[in-house]
């Protein structure tokens, strides 16, 4: 409706939104350092979790930390640990569903029966159990999310690899002489490329809420260092003192995510009609 | 018909066994010992020698996986360190309480975001269908602690309508379990009906642009007859299989609402056993859940067939 | 304009139809009426406006599209366009019926055919359930079912298109409509098939006394069954008459070109008779499906094509015609490679092909080529038109960059491309010329023989003409032979120097173009011909009234 009121078709308003949302997180998260008032890890105890004030705009924690801060730095721990994992997960994906869409055989069925077993477990389960082995820390979230996200990019990148081989177009280059590394290279991987971009942004959604679920129970960045849902867990015992401290971290987390799935929808709509080809 | 059943169990069981093979790895993952490490730091060396050898951990890595199915599939799932309860039934008693939670909130949720997202495709690019998506991108948006720790705050704290700590399980006190479980029902029904809603949305859309929908009104049928006799049963298909990842997923997502709201479920139990380093709760919770998961997806693939003929073919 | 005595059933004056009252109309201001118990036909290239004038009548129009308040629709006494929706619903299915192009999606998949049979019944009359079971059973075995029973308890996956035609017409007939509107019945079926549907509905018609308001594409087709056509042009309608005076005298521009895409025997048909060795030879070739996955090893496979041998010479076209499922098209694949033989031998210039390569390993790719049928999945989406012509030029060592470009420029003149569509993407051009594309990709490197493989069917007849004129002329420039795949007789015709009919898998017959159409020896080759409805042979409206007085 508001879209309407702004005249712009609903795709656009979405798109415009969610991409302002995405680019201000990214801003903050990479300059954000420059801006933070202090730094996250400064305890004030004389400011013990006192409400937004003139000295700390979003007020402080039950160390006396500078909220805004913290969010600040949180972010850029949101988003750097995000961004590793989506790389890691689509890179290992594509190689793996490239490698079983277009080999097929016996390397298919066997890369295919780890993958489906590795989908067995659900949502967090296998990042939890990773988690457990190795303890909790920022490179070991990064492996757990991304060999639990992993498979997801392997289904969707085989599946559009294996109807892609049946296109005429593949028959056609094969016909004309090339070999059949070239037909992939030239005409298959290509084409991958957009569902893989769709499906990539609604991983980084995806993993951010993971990571903070993980942050929030304690399993996934060990505090001190901030991530917004660590901040929301240690908040827990405040919660009738310092409501401020419960809201904001999980205001934050939530406008980041209804960005990213805002921003996704504009892109998969605006790919879907170059998709059909 | 027959087939279909059998082949759809079948290819379940190299699941199962390749799910219980990579949770036996990850275990042999931490470092220690692992006779050593399932008894924790207080055990008795002798002990630990009996365990070492049932475990057979002086045979090749192979026997001993065999050993511990063999246990797994009798039900013999270790005991507890901190407890020292066998970690089975323990796991079963924790379940049942998750299990009530997930499955009243998914049905809830399906029940009123699958007709919210047909409602939406049905009135596409109109006021209903703006709200309706509005609704679903801000609820999906939303992650369930944060809800939950809100509904808590309003609800339990500001308001005082609601208690805030505690469970009461169904068979003690009706009335007082379902208080008990309001709000965690209530949160995870709000962020779980975004994503039904939309699914449910977009196959109704893409399936009303179909053939047989147009024909069905060639034949005279008011537009809630096709609705519901020709585009629902097709349209519900992709939703029936996301509900069942849903219902899946949320065994293990049940941990942070547990957290929050103070309930002893199964995910609760699994986090604290991480803490505790109580290794045999972990492997059990894990292999119960995955086991579950992928009975769930069983069920959901057998009862597709009724949705859409074509795929037994 | 036909004028009965009798008040005519459908009456449409001043029809349009489009988005808005000032927006783009896709109908333009379209008046024909339809006399009791007759047949009329709009007929049309894509977006001329047919299917949605179709709809209008039966005011299911996609929204956006809406009927403007100029229009009017005249049902028996009733103005369709003034009708409340619940009166609008009492009409449809009881008194005016409608079936649809798709066979595949016009049924509903999770519901048995009997449930779908019923529905009608159900809603418009009275009836017990058993008696309405009667009624389905008698209309199945009336269009020659097996097993009616099992019928009504199957669900429609497990029926052909020509099968689920067929009942979905008799559902639609069991009313017995006033008027029956057909949207390209028959357009997604086999020849044998259309013919097939086409008679049961005009018995069914006239048994019942129903008129029938046909949209097709097919001016051939019409022409043999209906006495009245209106031919439609981006919405407007350019002539209308007795089909046989349209058709023999066309008035319109228009019409004349449509009425001159009609498949005619190209002038000189066969080449010159000499001996030439074969350029391509097959010898009991053997080609079989592999079985589908099961969990445990391979269900048997089926035998596409059982010991075929075929002889091409130089230069020469030679059609393969069948119906699908003859195997025509995997024989085609065979020879370019993507298909291996489980048996025989494919030889080129006189040496046997494995994969593309000749006995000596030398590849033999650029020698032979092939056109698709899609021009929309032919083409790489995301490839530029110049890019998808110059690629197979990548192979050819010895053409440096700037003579490759040199040679894509020729080949975009031969094959009648305007240079300014180089550097667009595929979804930017028409089918027609993304099929040009296609063929220039296809001799880009002067092949030696080509495999066309069913090149024209999805394209509209007046493209259909043009793309079919163009490769013989490029045969004539480059001399290369072609293989002709085809179930479209008519397009054959005008192709063809020899003709090679395929029936599940066998060649029955094969001889000079003329002597297969003039005097068909095998049973199969007299079916098609017959089907084919081919407009030199019996003609307009005629065929209708004999089928009926044949009965």
């Amino acid at each position: 409706m508001i879209a309407r009121a702004l005249g712009l078709p609903r795709f656009r308003f979405n798109g415009a939104l969610g991409a302002t949302i995405v680019t201000l997180l990214l801003l903050i998260a990479v300059f954000g350092p420059w801006f933070a008032p202090y730094d996250p890890l400064k305890l004030g105890l004389q400011f013990r979790l006192q409400g937004p004030s003139t000295a700390h705009l979003l007020g402080a924690d039950e160390f006396g930390r500078d909220v805004l801060s913290r969010l600040i730095y949180g972010a850029r721990t949101s988003v750097w640990i995000a961004f590793s994992t989506t790389l890691f997960a689509v890179v290992l994906g594509v190689v793996v569903g490239i490698l079983a869409g277009f080999i097929r055989g016996w390397t298919d069925r066997l890369l295919m029966m780890v993958n489906d077993a590795l989908l067995a477990f659900p949502g967090l389960l296998l990042a939890l159990g990773f988690m457990a082995v190795f303890g909790a820390s920022r490179n070991g979230i990064i492996v757990a999310l991304g060999l639990a996200y992993m498979p997801i990019v392997v289904r969707v990148v085989r599946g559009t690899v294996m109807s892609l081989r049946e296109r005429e177009f593949v028959e056609a280059s094969r016909v004309m002489g090339n070999s059949e590394i070239v037909t992939m290279a030239r005409h298959i991987l290509p084409n991958c490329v957009a569902p893989v971009t769709v499906l990539a942004t609604t991983m980084f959604g995806w993993i951010i809420l993971s990571e903070s679920a993980l942050s929030f129970l304690g399993l996934g960045v060990p505090p001190p260092a901030p991530s917004w849902g660590n901040m929301l867990s240690t908040a827990r015992p405040y919660i009738s003192q310092a409501p401020h401290l419960i809201i904001l971290p999980g205001l934050c987390i939530s406008i980041t995510l209804l960005g990213v799935n805002m921003l996704g929808d504009a892109i998969r709509d605006w790919l879907d009609p170059k998709m059909q080809g | 018909m027959v087939r279909f059943i059998l082949t759809r169990v079948a290819s379940a069981i190299p699941t199962l066994l390749i799910v219980s093979i990579t949770i036996f790895v990850l275990m042999r993952m931490i470092p220690g010992d692992p006779a050593t490490l399932m008894l924790g730091d207080l055990a008795q060396p002798g002990q630990v020698e009996a365990l070492r050898r049932q475990m057979g951990l002086d045979q090749p890595i192979v026997v001993q996986y065999l050993i511990w199915l063999g246990n797994v599939v009798t039900g013999d799932f270790g005991q507890s360190i901190a407890t020292h309860q066998a970690v089975l039934p323990l796991i079963l008693d924790r379940f049942s309480v998750s299990a009530i939670i997930v499955l009243l909130a998914v049905l809830l949720a399906s029940l009123i975001a699958v007709p919210a997202g047909m409602f939406a495709a049905w009135r596409q690019d109109r006021a209903g269908d703006i709200a309706v998506i509005a609704a679903s991108t801000l609820f999906l948006s939303i992650p369930s602690f944060w809800l939950g720790l809100m509904l808590l705050m309003v609800f339990g704290l500001w308001l005082g309508w609601l208690p805030i700590v505690g469970y009461v399980p169904f068979s003690k006190d009706f009335t007082s379990a379902l208080i008990y479980i309001i709000m965690p029902v209530v949160t995870l029904v709000l962020v779980e009906s975004g994503s039904i809603a939309r699914m449910a949305r977009a196959s109704t859309i893409e399936v009303a642009r179909l053939d047989y929908i147009t024909h069905a009104r060639a034949k005279g049928l008011s537009e809630p007859a096709v609705m519901w006799r020709h585009a629902f049963k097709n349209a519900f298909a992709p939703t029936w299989t996301l509900i069942g990842l849903i219902l899946g997923s949320l065994l293990a997502n049940i941990a942070v609402i547990e957290t929050v709201f103070t309930i002893p479920g199964l995910g609760r139990l699994m986090v604290d056993g991480i803490y505790a380093r109580d290794y045999p709760v972990v492997q059990g919770c894990m292999l119960f859940v995955a086991f579950i998961y992928v009975v769930v997806n069983l069920v959901v693939d057998l009862v597709y067939p009724l949705l859409d003929p074509r795929v037994t073919a | 304009m036909v004028q009965g005595t009798v008040s005519p059933v459908l009456s449409v004056e001043n029809l349009s139809v489009g988005i808005g009252p000032d927006g783009n109309k896709v109908v333009k201001d379209l008046t024909f009426s339809i006399a009791a118990g007759d047949m009329l036909a709009l007929v049309g290239e894509s977006g001329s406006g047919k299917t949605m004038a179709a709809r209008a009548v039966l005011g299911l129009l996609p929204p956006p599209l809406t009927v403007t308040p100029e229009s009017r629709i005249h049902f028996q006494e009733t103005d369709l366009t003034r009708l409340p929706p619940a009166a609008m619903r009492k009409i449809r299915g009881a008194r005016i019926g409608m079936v649809f192009q798709e066979p595949m999606v016009s049924l509903n998949p999770s519901m048995t055919i009997g449930d779908q049979m019923a529905e009608g019944l159900l809603l418009h009359r009275r009836l017990g359930k058993a008696e309405i079971r009667d009624r389905c059973t008698a209309m199945l075995e009336r269009i020659r079912i097996q097993d009616p029973a099992k019928c009504l308890a199957a669900y429609p996956h497990e029926f052909s298109g020509g099968m689920r035609q067929r009942i979905m017409l008799a559902s639609v007939m069991l009313l017995k409509p006033d008027l029956l509107i057909a949207d390209e019945p028959t357009t997604a079926l086999d020849t044998l098939v259309q013919r097939d549907v086409l008679d049961l509905m005009v018995e069914l018609t006239q048994e019942n006394g129903t008129s029938v308001l046909l949209i097709s594409h097919d001016l051939g087709m019409v022409s043999h069954y209906v006495r009245n056509v209106v031919v439609m042009h981006k919405g407007v309608a350019v002539e209308q008459g007795r089909s046989t005076e349209v058709l023999l005298a066309p008035q319109h521009d228009y019409t004349r070109r449509l009425v001159d895409a009609l498949p005619r025997r190209a002038a000189g048909g066969t080449r010159s008779e000499e001996k030439r060795e074969p350029l391509i030879e097959l010898k009991d070739v053997v080609i079989d499906y592999p079985g589908r996955e099961r969990l445990f090893g391979r269900s048997p496979g089926k035998r596409a094509v059982h010991g075929v041998d075929l002889a091409i010479a130089r230069g020469e076209t030679l059609a393969l015609v069948g119906a699908s499922g003859s195997g025509k098209t995997t024989l085609g694949r065979a020879i370019v490679g993507l298909v291996e033989p489980s048996g025989g031998t494919i030889a080129f210039r006189g040496r046997k092909l494995i994969h593309g390569r000749d006995e000596q390993g030398a590849n033999q790719r650029h020698d032979i080529q092939i056109i698709f049928q899609d021009p929309y999945s032919s083409l790489d989406p995301r490839q530029r038109i110049e890019d998808v012509v110059a690629e197979p030029l990548k192979l050819d060592r010895s053409l440096d960059r700037r003579q490759r470009m040199e040679r894509v420029r020729e080949v975009f003149d031969e094959v009648g491309l305007p240079a300014e569509l180089a550097r667009r993407l595929p979804h930017q051009l028409s089918g027609g010329q993304r099929q040009r594309v296609a063929i220039a990709r296809a001799i880009v490197r002067r092949p030696a023989f080509v495999v066309a493989d069913e090149p024209v069917s999805a394209l509209d007849m007046t493209v259909q003409k043009q793309i079919l004129k163009l490769i013989r002329d490029l045969q004539e420039r480059h001399g290369f032979a072609c293989l002709f795949v085809s179930h479209d007789l008519g397009a054959v015709e005008q192709v063809a120097d020899r003709v090679a009919v395929m029936e599940d898998g066998r060649i029955v017959e094969i001889g000079s173009r003329d002597d297969v159409f003039d005097r068909p020896q095998h049973e199969y080759t007299k079916k098609l011909l017959d089907a084919a409805m081919l407009l030199d042979r019996s003609f307009a409206g005629s065929g209708a009234e004999a089928k009926v007085a044949a009965r």
